[in-house]
C-alpha cells in the first residue's frame, strides 16, 4: 500500500498549471505571444524576456504560456477521439457475437500494422495539415489499440466469478452487462488512457515539428521547435525551453496516470 | 509447428491484403478526382496530358473491382506506382534511401536495448533510492519526444562542445547523434518494462529456490530472472517497428538525413500520394515479417508453448 | 550431551515497523525432525527463510544466537551464506510449479545444486542428476530430466524440487509447505519421502499450516500465532494433550477428526437438526465432454432439503463440471438436472432466471466472487432486487443476513478489499442466501481459508442449513472437511461416481480401491 508522495502532488501541481495556461493563458504571462518586434530578434534570457526571444523577437515563455491550449488539446482530443471509437468497437467485439469480433478484431489487426506516426501522416495526406486534423489523424491512428484494449478488458470481466455469480442470482444479462460488465471494462481503459495523452501529445507536437499540424504564427510547443532547430546554434534557450514544457507534461501525465492505476488496482491507501 | 508457421503466414498475408485494401480506398475517396489526387491534389495543377495519362495508367475508366483488382496486382508484382515528385518508381525511391533507414534503425534498437538490459539488471530490486534513481531516469527519457531531445543533444555536442557533426549520413560520427536520439527514449520505455518485469520475477518462489541453491546474485539474475524479464519485451514488436519507424521519421529531418523517414515527409508535404502509401505498404510489410520473426523466437525463448499450439 | 544441529535463541525479524517474529527460540537434534506450525501470517515461514540467510529486502534480524552446527549464521557475510545454502541447508519450497524455474529442464535444477556444491563435471554430473530423480521415485529419470516443469504432475514436481535440495547431502532440510498444493495420495508419498530423509540422519524442519500433515513426520512440534512460539513439545504430547488454548482451538478445527454436528470453533451450541425434506435435486445420467475429452459420465444424485451431499475427488475428476451442470450455467450432453422437478433443458430464458433463485452457489475464490467497486450493501441488495424484495424493506433484510452469518450492519460499506477471506465468505453465504433458495452449491468454500477460519465457515454453514433448511451440494477436494460436513457422499474419478453412500460408511468401510486409498491417505492425529 503506496501513499501518494511529493511526486504525485508535484505532477498535479504542473497540471492545475497547464490547465490554467490553457484556459486564462493572458493571467501567466502578460506579453503578446504574436508581437513581433524586430529589435529584440534571438534575445538569450533578461528580465524583460524570462525565456528569451525568437528570430521575430516574441516573447518565447508567452508563446509556450499561449501554446498550452493547442498541445493539450492535441494529447486529450486525440486520446478522446480513441476513447470513443475504440471503446464503442471494443465492446461491440467483446459482447457481439463470433462473426461481428472477428471482423473488428481483423480490422484492428490491419490497422496496428501501422506504425501510428505513419497512419497519421497518410491521414495529414488526405485530408491536409492543421490543428484540427493532427487531432484526427492521432485520434485516428489510436482506434486500434483502444479497441483491442476494451475487448480484452470485456472479455475478461465476463469470465469472472462475479459475473457468473450475478447471472447465477438469475439477474436478467443486459442488467449483468450494464451493471457490472460495463464499468468494470471501461474503468481500467480510462486510466491507461491518461497516460495515453502524454504520447499522443508528443506524436500530435511531431507532426508539428514536420511542419504538418499546427501552422505559423499561431504558437504550438512543436511548431515552435521545429523553426528553433534553425538557429540551434545561435540560440540554446528557443530550443530549449518548448521542449521541456512538451517533456514536463508528458512526465506529470503519466505520473498522475500511473498513480491512477495503482488505486484503481486497489495497491494505494487513498 | 509447420501448422503454426502456415497459419502465421496466411494471417500476415491478411493484414498486408487489408493494408493494400485500405491504400486502395485512401487513393480512390480522396474527395476530388483520383488522378489529380495521384499527381498531388488539384494545386499541383497538372497538364491534362499527364491526367490522361495517369487515368490510362491506373486504369481510372474502368468499373471499380477492375480497378481494385488492378490494383493489387501491381503491388503483388512490386509495382506501386510512380513518384510524381521525383518522376522515379516508386520502388526505386524507397530503395535508393532504405539502407540509410535500416542503419539509423539497427544502431539505435541495439543501442536501446543494451541501455535497457545494462539498467535493469544493475537496478532492479536494489536499495530504494537506486531503483527511484532508476525510475527516474527512465521517466524522464521516456517522457522526452525525439525531436526535443535531439535538439538538446545538438546544441551540447555539435555547437557547445563541437564534438559531433550536426548533420549528414556519412561515417560513423554522423549516426552517433541520431541514434541516441532515437535510441534514448526507446531505452527509457523498454528499461521500465524490463525493470518492472525483471522485479516481479525476482520475487517468485523459483527465484528464492534457485538462491537456496547457493547462487550467486548475478548468475540467479542472469541466468534465471533475465530470461523471464525480456519475454514482454519480445511481445512488444509493435511498439518496436512503430518507434524506430515513427521515430526515423523525425530523426532523419532534424538531423538532415538520407532516408525513408525524410522521402516520406517530402512526399505528404508535396501530396505525393503513391509514395506515402508505398512507404506506409512497406512499413506494414516489416510489421509482418518482424511478428512472424517474433513469434517463432518466443517459441524458442519460452518452449511452454510449444504443445500449446 | 551432543550439540544441536540448529540453535535458534530469542529471534526476532521486523519489516519496517511491523515486527513478524517476535523472539522464538528452538532447537533441532541431528536426526531430529520438528515442525514449525501455524497460520498465515504468523511468521512461520520468515522463520525459515531466515535460516538460509532468504529472509528478504528490507528485514531487519537480531537473536541470541542463530546457529547452524556450531556455526554463527548472523556473522555470514553473502559468499559464506552460498557454501551453506544448498550446501549444507537444503531448502524446500511449497508448489513446485512456482518453485522450479518453468522455463528450465527440472535436470538443469538440480544440476545446478551439483555444479555450484560438488566437483562433479559434464556427464558424472548427469549421471548424478538421474540417481537422485530415481532415489525420490521418480520414474524413468533420464527422461523426466529433460523435461519442463509443466510436463511433470504436481507429484514429481514436488520430487524433483526435493532432489535438487538434497542433491548436495545436506545436513539439514528445510521444507516449507510441501504438500500443500499437491493432491491426498500424493501429499501421502511425499510425506514418505520426507520421513525417509530423517532416518538417513538427517535434519528436518517442516513447516505446515496443517497439524494433522505433520503428525505423521515430526519428532516434535512447535505451535507458532502472530509470530510467538505458544507451545512446543514433543509431537504425542503437544497434540494429545495440548496446553496452550491455541493449540486447543486448531486441534478442535480439523474437520477430520470431527464428524458432521460436532462443533470445530468455539462457538454456542447448535440448534437441532430438522429431518432431511423433499427432493430438491435430481441429477439423471448427466455426461459432459469439452473437445473429445470427457469431463464428467453418467453420474447421478438426489439431493434433499436440510441435506448435503458431498463430493469429493482429486483434480480432474470432474466435480466442478458437475457443479456448474447442476446450476445450469453448463448444459450437458447427456442426462438432466432437475431443480423442483423442473429441468433446465425445457425452460426459456425468464424461466431459468425465475429457476436460477433456487439454487445459488458460494466460490472457492473469496475475492474474485464480488465486483470490485461494490460496498457489502450494494452485493446484498443486488441479490435481494433479483429475489424480489420491495427497496424499502432491503436495507433491514441486509442486515438480518449479515446477523445470519455472523457479520454485524458495521460491514455493510465495506468493499471486498476491505474485508478479510472469512469475512467475505460470509458475505458470499449472505449473498447465497438472500434469495431465499433452496440449494446452495458449494464449491470449495474453504480450500482458500486458514484451518481455524475454515472451522467457523463450516460452523457457519451448519448453522445457517439447521436455521433455513437449504440443502447443500458440496464440492471438495479435502476428504477431512467432507467428513465432516456432509451427510452423504459421491466419491468422482475420471469423470465417473466410483462410490457413493452415507458419509461414515464411506469413509469406514470404503467398498472401491480408489476410495479406500484416498481415505488410507487422510493425515490423522492418530497416525503418530
Amino acid at each position: 500500500m503506496k501513499r501518494p508522495g511529493p511526486g504525485l502532488w508535484l505532477a498535479v501541481a504542473v497540471l492545475a498549471v497547464l490547465v490554467l495556461a490553457a484556459v486564462a493563458p493572458h493571467l501567466l504571462s502578460a506579453q503578446d505571444p504574436l508581437a513581433v518586434d524586430s529589435a529584440q530578434t534571438l534575445r538569450p534570457p533578461s528580465a524583460a524576456h524570462p525565456l528569451g526571444t525568437d528570430e521575430n523577437g516574441r516573447d518565447v515563455l508567452a508563446r509556450i504560456v499561449y501554446g498550452t491550449r493547442t498541445s493539450l488539446l492535441l494529447g486529450f482530443g486525440a486520446i478522446a477521439i480513441a476513447l470513443v471509437f475504440g471503446g464503442l468497437l471494443g465492446l461491440a467485439a467483446g459482447l457481439g457475437n463470433r462473426v461481428v469480433e472477428n471482423v473488428i478484431m481483423r480490422l484492428s489487426d490491419i490497422g496496428l500494422a501501422f506504425p501510428e506516426l505513419l497512419l497519421a501522416l497518410v491521414v495529414i495526406t488526405v485530408a491536409g495539415g492543421g490543428t484540427a486534423n493532427a487531432v484526427l489523424a492521432i485520434g485516428v491512428a489510436n482506434i486500434p489499440g483502444y479497441a483491442r484494449l476494451v475487448r480484452a478488458q470485456t472479455l475478461a470481466v465476463r469470465r469472472s466469478s462475479y459475473v457468473e455469480a450475478a447471472h447465477a442470482l438469475g439477474l436478467p444479462g443486459r442488467r449483468v452487462i450494464l451493471r457490472h460488465v460495463l464499468p468494470n471494462a471501461v474503468k481500467p481503459v480510462l486510466v491507461l488512457a491518461t497516460i495515453g495523452v502524454g504520447t499522443a501529445l508528443v506524436a500530435g507536437s511531431a507532426l508539428s515539428f514536420l511542419g504538418l499540424g499546427t501552422p505559423p504564427p499561431e504558437p504550438e510547443w512543436g511548431s515552435m521547435l521545429s523553426t528553433a532547430r534553425n538557429f540551434i546554434s545561435r540560440a540554446w534557450w528557443y530550443g530549449v525551453f518548448p521542449g521541456a514544457a512538451i517533456t514536463l507534461t508528458v512526465i506529470s501525465v503519466t505520473v498522475v496516470g500511473r498513480a491512477l492505476r495503482l488505486r484503481s488496482e486497489g495497491r494505494t491507501s487513498w | 509447428m509447420i501448422r503454426f508457421i502456415a497459419w502465421r503466414l496466411l494471417a500476415g498475408a491478411g493484414v498486408l491484403w487489408g493494408a493494400a485494401t485500405l491504400t486502395f480506398l485512401v487513393l480512390h475517396f480522396t474527395p476530388g478526382d483520383p488522378a489529380e489526387a495521384v499527381v498531388g491534389g488539384e494545386g499541383a495543377a497538372p497538364t491534362p496530358e499527364v491526367l490522361a495519362q495517369i487515368t490510362a495508367e491506373y486504369g481510372l475508366d474502368r468499373p471499380w473491382y477492375e480497378q481494385y483488382a488492378g490494383h493489387l496486382w501491381r503491388i503483388v508484382r512490386g509495382d506501386f506506382g510512380t513518384s510524381y515528385r521525383l518522376h522515379t518508381p516508386v520502388t526505386q525511391a524507397i530503395g535508393e534511401q532504405a539502407w540509410a533507414t535500416m542503419e539509423l534503425a539497427l544502431a539505435a534498437a541495439v543501442t536501446g536495448l543494451v541501455l535497457a538490459v545494462a539498467v535493469a539488471l544493475a537496478t532492479a530490486g536494489r536499495r530504494r533510492w537506486i531503483r527511484g534513481l532508476a525510475a527516474g531516469a527512465e521517466l524522464l527519457v521516456a517522457s522526452t519526444p525525439a525531436f526535443w531531445l535531439g535538439i538538446v543533444l545538438l546544441t551540447v555536442f555539435s555547437f557547445g562542445l563541437r564534438l559531433l557533426p550536426a548533420t549528414g549520413s556519412h561515417g560513423l560520427a554522423s549516426l552517433v547523434l541520431p541514434a541516441l536520439a532515437l535510441a534514448l527514449p526507446i531505452a527509457g520505455v523498454l528499461g521500465h518494462v524490463l525493470r518492472e518485469a525483471l522485479e516481479e520475477v525476482l520475487d517468485e518462489p523459483f527465484i528464492v529456490s534457485a538462491r537456496s541453491r547457493g547462487l550467486a546474485d548475478t548468475t540467479v539474475r542472469v541466468r534465471h530472472a533475465l530470461r523471464h524479464a525480456l519475454l514482454p519485451l519480445v511481445t512488444m514488436s509493435g511498439y518496436w517497428v512503430g518507434a524506430l519507424l515513427g521515430g526515423a521519421v523525425i530523426t532523419e529531418t532534424l538531423f538532415t538525413r538520407q532516408g525513408i523517414g525524410r522521402l516520406l515527409v517530402a512526399a505528404v508535404n508535396a501530396k505525393d500520394l503513391p509514395v506515402v502509401l508505398g512507404v506506409v505498404l512497406l512499413s506494414a510489410l516489416v510489421y509482418v515479417l518482424v511478428n512472424l520473426v517474433v513469434d517463432l523466437l518466443y517459441r524458442v525463448v519460452d518452449p511452454r508453448l510449444k504443445e500449446a499450439a | 550431551m551432543v550439540k544441536p544441529m540448529v540453535t535458534v535463541e530469542n529471534l526476532r525479524v521486523a519489516f519496517g515497523a511491523a515486527e513478524v517474529v517476535r523472539g522464538i527460540s528452538f532447537e533441532i537434534a541431528r536426526g531430529e525432525c520438528l515442525a514449525l506450525v501455524g497460520e498465515s501470517g504468523s511468521g512461520k515461514s520468515v522463520t525459515a527463510r531466515t535460516l538460509v540467510g532468504l529472509t528478504g529486502g528490507g528485514a531487519r534480524i537480531a537473536a541470541g544466537e542463530l546457529a547452524f552446527d556450531g556455526q554463527d549464521l548472523t556473522a555470514l557475510r553473502e559468499r559464506g551464506w552460498r557454501k551453506v545454502r544448498g550446501g549444507r541447508i537444503g531448502f524446500v519450497l511449497q508448489d513446485a510449479l512456482v518453485s522450479l524455474d518453468p522455463l528450465r529442464p527440472v535436470g538443469k535444477e538440480i544440476a545446478e545444486v551439483l555444479a555450484t556444491h560438488t566437483g562433479l563435471t559434464g556427464a558424472a554430473r548427469r549421471a548424478r542428476v538421474a540417481e537422485l530423480l530415481a532415489s525420490v521415485g521418480v520414474p524413468e529419470p533420464e527422461l523426466r530430466a529433460g523435461q519442463l516443469p509443466h510436463e511433470l504432475s504436481g507429484g514429481l514436481r514436488q520430487r524433483a524440487l526435493i532432489a535438487a535440495a538434497i542433491a548436495a547431502d545436506p545436513e539439514l532440510v528445510i521444507a516449507d509447505e510441501p504438500t500443500t498444493a499437491l493432491d491426498v495420495t500424493v501429499q501421502a508419498q511425499v510425506l514418505d519421502l520426507l520421513a525417509e530423509l530423517k532416518s538417513r540422519d538427517r535434519s528436518l524442519l517442516v513447516i505446515s499450516h496443517d497439524l494433522a500433515v505433520v503428525a505423521r513426520l515430526a519428532d516434535r512440534v512447535a505451535v507458532m500465532k502472530d509470530g510467538v512460539i505458544v507451545e512446543q513439545g514433543p509431537t504425542g504430547r503437544v497434540l494429545g494433550a495440548p496446553e496452550h488454548d491455541y493449540t486447543k482451538q486448531l486441534l478442535r478445527a480439523i474437520p477430520a477428526e470431527h464428524t458432521k454436528g460436532t462443533r470445530l470453533s468455539a462457538t454456542a451450541p447448535a440448534p437441532p437438526r430438522r429431518p432431511p425434506g423433499e427432493v430438491v435435486v435430481r441429477a439423471q445420467g448427466i455426461g459432459k465432454s469439452f473437445g473429445g475429452r470427457i469431463a464428467v459420465q453418467d453420474v447421478s444424485f438426489t439431493l434433499r432439503a436440510a441435506e448435503t451431499v458431498g463430493i469429493v475427488g482429486e483434480s480432474g475428476s470432474g466435480k466442478t463440471t458437475t457443479a456448474r451442470i447442476a446450476l445450469g450455467l453448463s448444459a450437458p450432453d447427456t442426462g438432466s438436472v432437475e431443480v423442483h422437478g423442473q429441468s433446465w433443458a425445457g425452460l426459456d430464458r425468464a424461466a431459468r432466471r425465475r429457476l436460477r433463485r433456487d439454487i445459488q452457489t458460494v466460490y472457492q475464490d473469496t475475492l474474485a466472487a464480488f465486483d470490485p467497486r461494490y460496498t457489502v450493501a450494494k452485493v446484498l441488495a443486488e441479490a435481494l432486487s433479483v429475489a424480489g424484495v420491495p427497496r424499502r424493506s432491503r436495507r433491514e433484510r441486509s442486515v438480518e443476513l449479515l446477523e445470519l452469518v455472523g457479520l454485524s450492519p458495521e460491514h455493510l460499506s465495506r468493499r471486498p478489499l476491505q474485508l478479510s477471506g472469512g469475512q467475505r465468505q460470509r458475505v458470499a453465504i449472505a449473498r447465497a442466501l438472500a434469495p431465499e433458495p433452496a440449494v446452495i452449491v458449494c464449491d470449495e468454500p474453504v480450500s482458500a481459508l486458514d484451518v481455524s477460519v475454515q472451522a467457523q465457515v463450516l460452523d457457519l454453514l451448519e448453522d445457517v442449513q439447521r436455521e433455513t433448511g437449504v440443502a447443500y451440494l458440496f464440492i471438495s477436494h479435502d476428504l477431512g472437511v467432507v467428513h465432516h460436513a456432509c451427510d452423504r457422499v459421491l466419491v468422482m474419478k475420471d469423470g465417473r461416481v466410483v462410490e457413493e453412500g452415507p458419509v461414515e460408511e464411506v469413509f469406514r468401510t470404503p467398498a472401491h480401491p480408489y476410495t479406500r486409498e484416498l481415505v488410507a491417505a487422510i493425515p490423522r492425529l492418530t497416525a503418530v
